[in-house]
């Protein structure tokens, strides 16, 4: 069968499972986009800017556990996809990008939207391809595709010279299985290694499970929480392993680091054993690195070897897929229990429930976690919600319990504000129903052209603007690290209500607490178009506790008591 | 400390870009970094001298895909050789110094002319560096080194073979045997 290079872009892409590309088309990428006519199957989703196509297609896979798809042209179309990798990159989020090239004979020319995008994605790409031959198109996109979604996922970029598109050749879909040389993904633990984990489990007091975002990668949720319970061993969470184990659970202590609990980083400050499930011990968790759980042994699990003594020296590395070695584990251990060290712990969550905003009279005035936890309640803890990034973030972080992996998406490693719009769009078009994006006032504005896509699409995502008329991260470290000089963080916002209006998207605005549920059921009510919803908060809420960039995990500032302060 | 790290990679286009790319960004010291064929024509050899956690450069090297096996040959028994050309200025007086400094470092002379003469000298580091030491008083006006390549001794070996190119197209894959 003779196939252009576009007609076999496209019948890869079906056999890889493809269902949804994001995209934007232009002039070195058209010849695709033309033979997207013949191939009915794979739905595009116009979006109204490339970075919006890579957010899609990441909050797509990260909904979804399938690889996501977005397309660009050359040039700036290809530049404007870098935030977007770069945030897929940082969390580990298998995207494949197709992204077309001026003719290969007119490469090195500086023509007309030229840009050389495998040399900029070159370290923001776990791979990346430039095709010259037509010849190699099947099997590059089969590779990209394997290469994005096994081991440590990440993004893969192809790039398609015009030429290459619009050749003919015959199709020969490469049917044999992906061997690469140099790409051998681990999975299964050495018995040795096997033997030295159980022997530090059996001798610790007082240990404590950091789980990561590998629990949720590799779905080892189920076999992680059979350990934890057999073994009266208490679980953290970093900001993307939430999902990964159910926070409502006895033994969870919610999420660890700079925003996390007290608890928790109390906890791994005095554990004498962490288990390091699928994570790498990011500056976010581990604040001062020399002061960092100073009486820890540490057994550390993760599928990237370069990730093991990267940060922090661990006693116990094991390289491999976390559900494999769990498996592996699991047999070999014995029940447990850890009495003293949970009641220890029990003190700790006291202080902080005291502390807690949600459980203090606050007259009729609206704060953001107010919202965050009527959310969790009026969707029965069971929505999946994406974040966009900042103080918004922290609050859902710490006022939404999830139970379910997949449940929370959210830019974490990058911290890229403006992905919450477009992820969640990427999210509920992969789910097929309705996702929560709760946005900043800052983040939504960097990326909200993409309430075109939304309408058009008609794809039913609720967005929640916590609108304190603030960056109010940014706001944050001006009050506490530079003598409250808020300098470029007020932020004169539209009206949202009529700007979502002006798309036909229904909206409405909250300012007191006890609209806040009939808002939500409102919202969730409405299944087949976006909504949003303006809630207008507190300007100067703080997010507690807070480790300062660098300091002892211990450190940590704290919502100051209802005796030492109004609020 | 210095470390030496010997990789087997893809022979592909961009793959000592890949290479240097990674030691940029993760903030890696190179040293010397040479890079040629082996027997088998799908495989490259690198010799990288770094100053930096070896271990750590190892693990971020294994994460390119185009790199299949690498190695941290410092503290095993091996073969270290640099090749520097060195052009000095002579005169009548100078020429003879210079023949027999090359006799002393089991160095060639390839090269002269009246005013001048390029030397050619093999060795570890080390030497090399001492030849140019003894030389530079003379009048050095070109030196060009090759940077080191390493091997083990032994039967230690990091063979290329076991890997085929797959011609396809005008490019080449690279397979498991």
């Amino acid at each position: 069968m003779k196939l252009t290079g576009a007609e076999i872009i496209l019948e890869c892409l079906v056999r890889e499972g493809v269902e949804i590309m994001f995209g934007y088309p232009g002039g070195a990428i058209l010849p695709t986009y033309d033979a997207m006519t013949k191939y009915p199957q794979l739905r595009h989703v116009l979006v109204r800017h490339e970075q919006g196509a890579a957010h899609m297609a990441d909050g797509y896979a990260r909904a979804t556990g399938k690889v996501g798809v977005a397309i660009a042209t050359s040039g700036p179309g290809s530049t404007n996809l870098v935030t977007g990798i770069a945030t897929a990159m940082m969390d580990s989020s298998p995207i494949v990008c197709i992204t077309g090239q001026v003719p290969s004979t007119a490469i090195g020319s500086d023509a007309f939207q030229e840009a050389d995008i495998t040399g900029i994605t070159l370290p923001i790409t776990k791979h990346n391809y430039l095709v010259y031959d037509v010849r190699e198109l099947a099997y590059t996109i089969r590779e990209a595709f394997h290469i994005a979604r096994t081991g440590r996922p990440g993004p893969v970029l192809i790039d398609i010279p015009k030429d290459v598109q619009n050749a003919v050749t015959e199709f020969v879909y490469p049917e044999e299985p992906i061997e690469l040389p140099g790409y051998q993904p681990p999975q299964y633990a050495s018995d040795e290694d096997i033997a030295a984990a159980l022997r530090l489990i059996e001798q610790a007091e007082r240990p404590l499970i950091l789980a990561g975002h590998g629990i949720v990668m590799s779905g080892a949720g189920r076999e992680v929480l059979e350990f934890a319970e057999r073994t009266q061993t208490p679980f953290a969470l970093t900001l993307l392993g939430k999902g990964g184990l159910p926070e409502t659970h006895p033994l969870s202590l919610g999420m660890m680091g700079m925003h996390g609990t007290g608890y928790a980083n109390l906890a791994i400050q005095n554990a004498d054993l962490l288990l390091a499930f699928g994570m790498r011990f990011d500056d976010r968790v581990t604040g001062n690195l020399k002061t960092y759980a100073p009486n820890a042994k540490k057994i550390h699990i993760d599928i990237d070897s370069s990730e093991i003594h990267k940060n922090v020296r661990v006693d116990v590395p094991i390289v491999g897929d976390l559900r494999a070695v769990m498996t592996q584990l699991l047999p070999h251990v014995k029940p447990m229990e850890h009495k003293a060290w949970l009641a220890q712990i029990r003190d700790w969550m006291e202080d902080a429930d005291e502390r807690d905003i949600v459980h203090r009279d606050v007259g009729d005035r609206l704060f953001a976690a107010h919202v965050i936890h009527d959310m969790w309640k009026a969707t029965g803890g069971d929505a999946t919600v994406v974040t966009d990034v900042g103080q918004h973030q922290m609050w859902e972080a710490q006022y939404y319990l999830h139970e379910r992996p997949h449940t929370l998406i959210t830019s974490g490693g990058l911290g890229t504000m403006g992905f919450g719009l477009p992820a969640a769009i990427g999210a509920s078009l992969g789910l097929r129903q309705p996702v929560w994006a709760i946005v900043g006032d800052g983040g939504f504005q960097m990326t909200m052209t993409e309430l075109g896509t939304a309408m058009q699409e008609r794809v039913p995502v609720h967005i929640a603007i916590i609108n304190n008329g603030f960056l109010g991260m940014v706001r944050q470290w001006q009050e506490f690290f530079y003598e409250e000089r808020y300098n470029a963080t007020p932020m004169l916002s539209p009206d949202f209500v009529k700007l979502a209006e002006a798309y036909g998207i229904p909206a409405r605005r909250v300012t007191r607490r006890e609209e806040v549920i009939p808002a939500i059921e409102w919202a969730n009510s409405i299944t087949d178009c976006p909504t949003l919803i303006d809630f207008v908060v507190e300007k100067h809420d703080l997010v507690y506790p807070m480790v300062p960039a660098g300091a002892d995990l211990h450190a940590m500032i704290r919502r100051p008591l209802p005796s030492e302060d109004s609020i | 400390m210095k470390r030496t790290l010997v990789a087997l990679v893809e022979n592909k286009p961009g793959v000592l870009n890949r290479v240097a790319s990674l030691f940029r960004r993760r903030n890696f010291n190179i040293d010397s970094l040479t890079v040629g064929r082996t027997e088998n024509p799908a495989i490259s050899r690198m010799t990288i001298v770094v100053e930096a956690d070896a271990e750590k450069i190892r693990t971020q090297l294994y994460k390119l895909v185009n790199v299949i096996q690498v190695e941290d040959v410092t503290d095993l028994p091996e073969v270290t050789r640099d090749l520097a050309l060195i052009k000095v200025r002579v005169d009548s007086k100078t020429r003879g110094e210079v023949v027999q400094l090359c006799d002393i470092f089991r160095a060639h002379i390839v090269d002269a002319t009246p005013e001048a003469v390029i030397v050619e000298v093999t060795g570890n580091e080390d030497k090399i560096n001492s030849m140019v030491e003894l030389l530079r008083p003379i009048g050095i006006l070109e030196m060009v080194r090759t940077g080191v390549v390493t091997m083990t001794r032994g039967d230690h070996v990091l063979s290329p073979n076991g890997y085929k190119m797959r011609p396809s197209g005008n490019g080449y894959r690279t397979n498991v045997l």
